[in-house]
């Protein structure tokens, strides 16, 4: 009995052995399919690099899956209707100055819960974790009323502001921290003499960045991608944002192809980019943050 | 200890301060605001009207509510189910250490996640023209169909389309989140079944599917969450309108355009808070029905 067990276990063995070396017909079909879903994935943005280097005559009378010459041409004329690098540095200031704000005030709000002791703690952190369940739209009108008494509506501080305060970005940090900064480093700290906030800024927020550093990107994208705020709280075309921008020149311009292929494509392309650079760290950042312990 | 001898404890009061003076100004106050508004009629200029429980009483009545409202159930339950589906089994083929390009697979799936949902439904926009679009030209060239399709007049059709770009934005978000359960399952366990001759279907639906069930209900809640918003791909796929007939105008666009461009603001305020209850009831389902099957 003993024996038959071994043999067999043997024999799963080599078959597993066997099968690392050997490409069955199944595995091909295996990555066939991975390869497949892999180029589905990737055909459209191609489709949208190739479109905005044609002209609309080309564009409009047959299939293209070579690139064209009317990328200069496309340009000139984007940029004779639309400032869209207005656009790109709205995104970027906005992007930038919230991400650095949003981060700086998690990761504070995420010290204090998880370096000190004091009431009603844990109802404030589980509070914090329940606005979470809330979805954004419910502020909207509210918040285009408040903005509007202050004369905040159409200023890049009413995209900034709200998003300052993210509950994800709290909750992550802070467990980052339950498990990498000990409190003996706080201590020896206070020891030497530092006060809190200089302990905080000088000692801990170093030893944040590897956390600091995904979320920040994540974060930088998620704004960047922010579509509904803006296009309700932004009047001004010189202030939008430029996927908005994008979206509207659509109405002014949709039969102008050339045109609103090469305006996707730019309000893309730096997406793309820190993906290229950073998609490690963004898929990392995806996986902690969905598994709560 | 030195923790206890040194009472820096107040301070925890201090750091954590601004968040709450962000949230309240920025967060709740607008929400308590939009309560209130959704119990007034205001146009944006005047003052607030007092309508009473008037607004709710108009949403439930409201033929084109439950058409917006029908139109995001069915665009997000065509996509979320065979979406969270194909993801769990991506997840459990790219967990084998064996597959060569792993790596790349999941960067590449995971990609269409992070772009610009906005200017995705406009390139799908564009890439579906009747006349000037790519598929066409493809699907005519080749052979496939004699005349260009007009595919946006196609009510079904166009929900399904917005289904399908949810689908091509998630599914390699959901596989990201369904690999990190996986890491957390012990390797032993497969090992273990592999030695009593397990094959792998067995080993997925028998130890995979059910070591992943909280991973699975807190997919189902978040894409509910996140289903019931939906708005950046079918406003721009359809140029803001929704059409044809407005099949693929969701809630959100309904909301938008009650208070944003009709400027009825108090309605606007009451469809929120009714969605709002919508979602509550349906991850409150949600979590049931996924939690029943444990027992």
């Amino acid at each position: 009995m003993e024996a038959v067990k071994q043999a067999s276990q043997e024999q799963v063995y080599a078959a597993a052995r066997e099968g690392r070396r050997r490409l069955t017909a199944g595995k091909v079909l295996l990555y066939v399919i991975l390869i497949a879903i892999a180029v589905v994935c990737i055909i459209p943005f191609y489709l949208m690099l190739i479109y905005s280097t044609h002209s609309n005559a080309e564009i409009a009378s047959s299939f293209i899956f070579l690139p064209g010459s009317s990328l200069i041409a496309n340009y000139v004329n984007m940029a004779s209707k639309i400032n869209i690098w207005r656009g790109f540095l709205n995104s970027f200031f906005i992007a930038g100055s919230s991400t650095v704000l949003t981060l700086y005030i998690g990761a504070l709000t995420a010290y204090g819960f998880a370096k000190y002791r004091f009431r009603f703690r844990n109802q404030l952190f589980l509070f914090i974790l329940g606005t979470m369940m809330v979805p954004g739209q419910l502020a909207l009108i509210g918040l285009y009323r408040l903005f509007s008494t202050y004369g905040m509506l159409d200023s890049y501080s009413a995209l900034i502001l709200p998003a300052a305060a993210s509950a994800f970005n709290v909750f992550f940090i802070k467990q980052f921290m339950d498990n990498s900064v000990p409190d003996e480093i706080i201590e020896s700290s206070r020891v030497d003499g530092a006060g809190e906030f200089r302990t905080f800024n000088q000692i801990i927020l170093p030893i944040l960045a590897p956390a600091v550093s995904a979320l920040g990107i994540f974060h930088f994208i998620g704004s960047w991608n922010n579509f509904l705020t803006p296009l309700v709280l932004f009047f001004s075309l010189n202030k939008y944002p430029l996927p908005v921008l994008v979206a509207l020149v659509q109405g002014y311009y949709g039969m102008d192809y050339g045109l609103l292929y090469l305006g996707v494509a730019i309000s893309i392309l730096p997406i793309i980019i820190v993906f290229a650079i950073f998609s490690r760290q963004i898929i990392g950042s995806v996986a902690v943050g969905a598994v709560k312990g | 200890m030195f923790a206890k001898t040194i009472r820096k404890n107040h301070y925890g009061y201090l750091f954590i301060t601004p968040y709450f003076i962000i949230f309240l100004l920025f967060g709740l106050y607008p929400i308590l605001y939009s309560l209130y508004l959704s119990f007034t009629n205001w146009d944006g200029i005047g003052t607030p009207v007092l309508v009473g429980l008037g607004n709710y009483i108009a949403v439930v009545q409201d033929p084109l509510f439950y058409k917006t409202l029908l139109n995001t159930l069915f665009i997000w339950g065509v996509s979320v189910i065979p979406q969270l589906t194909v993801s769990l089994v991506l997840a459990f083929i790219l967990n084998d250490k064996l597959l060569k390009g792993r790596d790349i697979f999941r960067a590449v799936y995971f990609f269409p996640n992070i772009v610009t949902a906005a200017s995705l439904g406009l390139l799908v926009s564009l890439i579906f023209d009747w006349q000037s679009g790519g598929l066409n030209h493809f699907l005519v060239e080749s052979g496939i169909v004699s005349q260009p399709i007009n595919w946006k007049v196609n009510p079904w059709f166009m929900r399904l389309i917005v289904s399908a770009i949810l689908f091509f934005q998630y599914f390699g978000y959901s596989m990201v989140i369904y690999l990190a359960g996986l890491q957390g399952i012990d390797p032993a366990l497969h090992e273990a079944a592999q030695i009593d001759g397990a094959t792998k279907k067995d080993i997925f639906f028998r130890i995979i599917v059910p070591m992943l069930r909280p991973i699975i209900l807190f997919q189902m809640i978040t894409s509910t969450i996140g289903g019931i918003q939906i708005f950046d791909q079918p406003f721009t796929l359809t140029n803001g309108t929704g059409d044809p007939d407005r099949a693929a105008m969701t809630s959100i666009m309904y909301l938008y355009n009650v208070a944003f461009q009709s400027t009825r603001y108090g309605y606007g305020a009451a469809i929120a808070f009714c969605l709002f209850i919508i979602i509550i009831l349906l991850s409150v389902t949600s979590f049931v029905l996924t939690n029943r099957k444990t027992a």
